[in-house]
């Protein structure tokens, strides 16, 4: 504990918190912009500064720790007049289509300039000219970056991705791959994370909800709406919910008043990829046990960013990883083959929506590998945020909505499914069930949770031994399970390297893209709640311990479709339908030479000027003029005139600044 | 430090004997923190200049993110990623030099040559830059081309420096 003062006032504060920290707590907002708790505390945007006494400069509160007897201003005129002139200059470079922009009065830069109480932008000059990269996955507008970098600690340091970092130097700084290379064609791996903590329009997912508005208007189409777990946990928070507050029922409502025909749950995939990724899961244990060729480690491929850091950064490690597809594209396939075929539809005319906490899944989609008999699995993804807009939009008030279920017969889930959406979820899920099959007994854990293995640590690993298990699975007898759960793509990476050296010693690794599971999507709501993660967490776990039946394999319309449509896990048709393969990509995208760049929306199309040089020198004629001026003498006297000009400038400059010199000494 | 072009007229061998050189210095130097910009620096003067190819290898060689090595290639005005000209002109844009009309000598020697500033000559002879203060204030304006440092220049000087290197070409041109 320190003495210090903050405004005039004597307050107390930890040893070790940043000025930033310590006038949070005691109650006192120091206006920021970059600053992000715990990611990103760098000091880029200098808004945050404050006066320190005895300090020469003012000091960024993001980043100066306190120190005892430190006497701290955070609202003196100085500062006031500071920080405007920083916000005019950042908006000086800034495109300001605010009304046309996605994040209209959701933008931090917005807010900030009506805190500071910013009325004029007196700086006008040349501004940076970009052009918008638009992949599937993920689109960048750098004419609206503010350069504040949190997207590359968010790539760089949280993901360790490192494919987006500052080009160029000065004015031309962009914030970019490398070259200035387009999204789609490196090896980003669509996590989205950089579109949750860019505070302006930048960085954003590739928007879909004009093509599902057009599906939904068009009455030719049959279309079909699916929820990945997390999304439920997380959209109230668009609406005033809590995070983790469970508005299930709400949601099933929305979508039905959207106009959708068939409100699907990707749950029911969740418990179906549970039957199919445990029947792989022993399939390659007892190939292991009795000598026959077998891949250890098998790797959960639920999470499409995962995959695409795999395919990017492991080529030749694709076979861990299994041959499941993701749920949401099993429930695409199967709405389109099991369900069309049941409505007597024609796949052709089905249109098929998933809602993700995820961007990756836009790219997903957009694969070769999720077709089937000349469909695309899925049509659409929606992210989080997206589906909050579309119901904002349609007029649906959302608080006040009564709860409705989901349909049958691909709307009924267990409890196993719902932690698909949280860190270690898929996991326990497939020990609940896996052990139940082998063993004929339920998982000997309290409430079926797998204690070591949840949580938020980066990477967590459990055992399981088996005993006494039925005839057909004896070859396990007394062989412990071993098994790892990450969340994140760093911590994937040291698992990829343990396996990479061969000392990996699991059988089965859960990993998921983005840190602590879908719950924190690229797709998910931008929360500035410091608990958001262990809420949103807390609201998974109460809604699988609030359902009856929590293993996948008790799921009755599951065992249906095996018995109806199906037949045996693993089988034949499960095979076509629901297993895919994998495409080796590598570090720098060379061994497919893959692109998943779009051209920009129409409506985001803008004139774009080719940018201007912004080096020292003024700009020149044209070519063609310069080649036009034939006459010697014309071209001695242009010349003349031209350099007399550029006297004449120099020296007006030169007043300029004197000036600037004299008013400052007075 | 001789700037060598081997971009365009350099057969798969020469391609292939730089690569090893690059290969060779990126051993000595990858342990060794904060090392990027002095391979960087050795690679261009082996390789001429530091396409995207070229950066990807020192990328994975070095175990360093390719967007953090052009991050570094395209922060720094010395590395370029296009090939150069058989000279490349830095007309020095420091203080004292652009107050005795160092902007004057970048203009005049873009209309002269029809290039812009980081561009160069259909012919492959000149590249243009500017450089900030190359420490010659006392002969502002001072230009340099490759390492010959030229004193006060002006307009007028122009034509007689460059012949010197043109008439260089012209003659190769005939041998060759």
């Amino acid at each position: 504990m320190i003495n210090m003062t903050i405004n005039n006032q004597p307050v107390q504060a930890d040893d070790g918190l940043t000025i930033m920290e310590a006038a949070l707590r005691n109650h006192i907002n120091i206006p920021n912009l970059c600053y992000l708790k715990d990611i990103h505390q760098a000091g880029v945007c200098r808004i945050c500064v404050v006066e320190v006494e005895g300090a020469k400069n003012l000091q960024a509160a993001c980043t100066t720790h306190v120190r005892d007897g430190m006497v701290v201003n955070t609202n003196t005129e100085k500062i006031r007049r500071y920080r405007k002139v920083l916000y005019e200059l950042m908006l000086s470079d800034h495109s300001q289509d605010c009304l046309s922009c996605l994040r209209n009065q959701t933008c931090e830069f917005q807010a900030l300039g009506k805190l500071l109480g910013v009325e004029s932008s007196r700086f006008e000059g040349k501004r940076s000219q970009y052009h918008i990269d638009a992949s599937v996955a993920i689109t960048r507008d750098m004419s609206k970056c503010i350069l504040c970098r949190r997207c590359v600690t968010a790539c760089g340091e949280i993901q360790e991705t490192c494919v987006l970092a500052p080009q160029n130097r000065g004015f031309d700084t962009e914030i970019s791959p490398a070259m200035g290379l387009p999204i789609g064609t490196v090896d980003c791996a669509f996590c989205g994370q950089c579109t949750v903590v860019c505070p302006v329009g930048a960085l954003r997912g590739t928007t879909a909800t004009d093509k599902v508005w057009d599906a939904l208007g068009n009455s030719k189409l049959r279309t079909v709406v699916q929820i990945a777990p997390a999304v439920r946990v997380a959209i109230g928070e668009e609406f005033g919910f809590e995070p983790g507050a469970r508005v299930t029922g709400k949601l099933a409502a929305a979508l039905h008043r959207l106009g959708f025909n068939d409100i699907f749950d990707t749950n029911f995939t969740a418990d179906l990829t549970i039957i199919e990724e445990g029947t792989e899961l022993l399939h390659r244990v007892e190939n292991a046990l009795t000598g026959k060729p077998a891949v250890l480690p098998m790797i959960t491929s639920c999470s499409p960013g995962w995959i695409k850091f795999v395919e990017h950064q492991f080529p030749e490690q694709l076979g861990h990883l299994s041959t499941c597809k993701s749920p949401h594209t099993m429930l695409g396939a199967l709405a389109k083959s099991y369900y069309a075929e049941s409505i007597d539809v024609n796949p052709e005319d089905m249109y098929v929506v998933s809602v993700m906490p995820c961007t990756a899944k836009k790219f997903e989609i957009a694969r070769e590998e999720m077709r089937n008999r000349n469909c695309q699995n899925v049509d659409a993804v929606l992210t989080t945020r997206e589906l909050a807009e579309m119901i904002k939009s349609a007029g649906i008030d959302f608080k006040t909505l009564p709860d409705e279920e989901f349909d049958n017969p691909l709307g009924m889930s267990t409890g196993a499914a719902d932690i698909f959406g949280l860190t270690g979820g898929v996991m326990e899920a497939a020990l609940r069930t896996v052990y139940e099959l082998i063993t004929g007994r339920e998982l000997p854990f309290e409430n079926l949770h797998v204690t070591p293995i949840v949580g938020l640590d980066q990477v967590k690993e459990a055992a399981v031994t088996i005993t006494d298990p039925v005839p057909k699975y004896e070859f396990l007898n007394g062989v412990t399970v071993r098994v790892a759960v990450t969340s994140g793509l760093a911590g994937a990476r040291k698992l990829m390297e343990q396996i990479e050296k061969g000392e990996s010693p699991y059988h089965f690794i859960e990993v998921m893209g983005c840190p602590s599971g879908c719950i924190m999507g690229g797709g998910q709501p931008r929360s500035r709640d410091e608990n958001v993660r262990a809420k949103r967490l807390a609201g998974l776990y109460t809604e699988d311990e609030s359902k009856t039946l929590r293993k996948s394999h008790e799921n009755p319309f599951v065992e249906e479709l095996y018995a109806k449509y199906l037949g045996e896990a693993g089988g034949h048709l499960s095979h076509e339908l629901l297993h895919t393969h994998y495409v080796k990509r590598g570090g720098f995208n060379e061994l497919s030479g893959l692109s998943y760049s779009i051209d920009p929306d129409p409506e985001h199309k803008r004139k774009v000027q080719p940018r201007e040089h912004s080096h020292g020198a003024s700009a020149m004629p044209a070519k063609s003029t310069r080649e036009e001026q034939a006459s010697p003498q014309l071209l001695e006297l242009t010349a003349e005139n031209a350099r007399l000009k550029g006297e004449l400038a120099d020296a007006n400059e030169t007043i300029e600044i004197l000036k600037g010199v004299f008013n400052k000494t007075n | 430090m001789s700037v060598q072009n081997q971009s365009c007229a350099c057969g798969e061998t020469d391609q292939e004997r730089a690569y090893a050189q690059i290969a060779n210095i990126i051993d000595l130097y990858k342990n060794k923190q904060g090392s990027l910009i002095q391979v960087l620096h050795l690679s261009q003067e082996i390789y001429g200049y530091l396409p995207l190819e070229l950066q990807e290898f020192i990328a994975k060689n070095m175990d360093i993110p390719l967007s953090e090595v052009a991050g570094v290639v395209s922060f720094y005005s010395f590395f370029s990623t296009v090939p150069r000209g058989k000279h490349t002109i830095r007309v020095c844009l420091g203080t004292a030099c652009y107050v005795r009309g160092g902007k004057r000598v970048v203009e005049n020697l873009q209309q002269k040559l029809g290039i812009d500033l980081g561009e160069t000559t259909k012919d492959g002879i000149f590249t243009l830059e500017v450089a900030r203060c190359i420490g010659s204030c006392g002969l502002a304006p001072a230009m340099m081309i490759d390492e010959k440092v030229y004193k006060q220049v002006n307009v007028n000087k122009l034509d007689s420096i460059l012949s010197d290197y043109n008439d260089n070409e012209e003659n190769e041109v005939i041998n060759l």
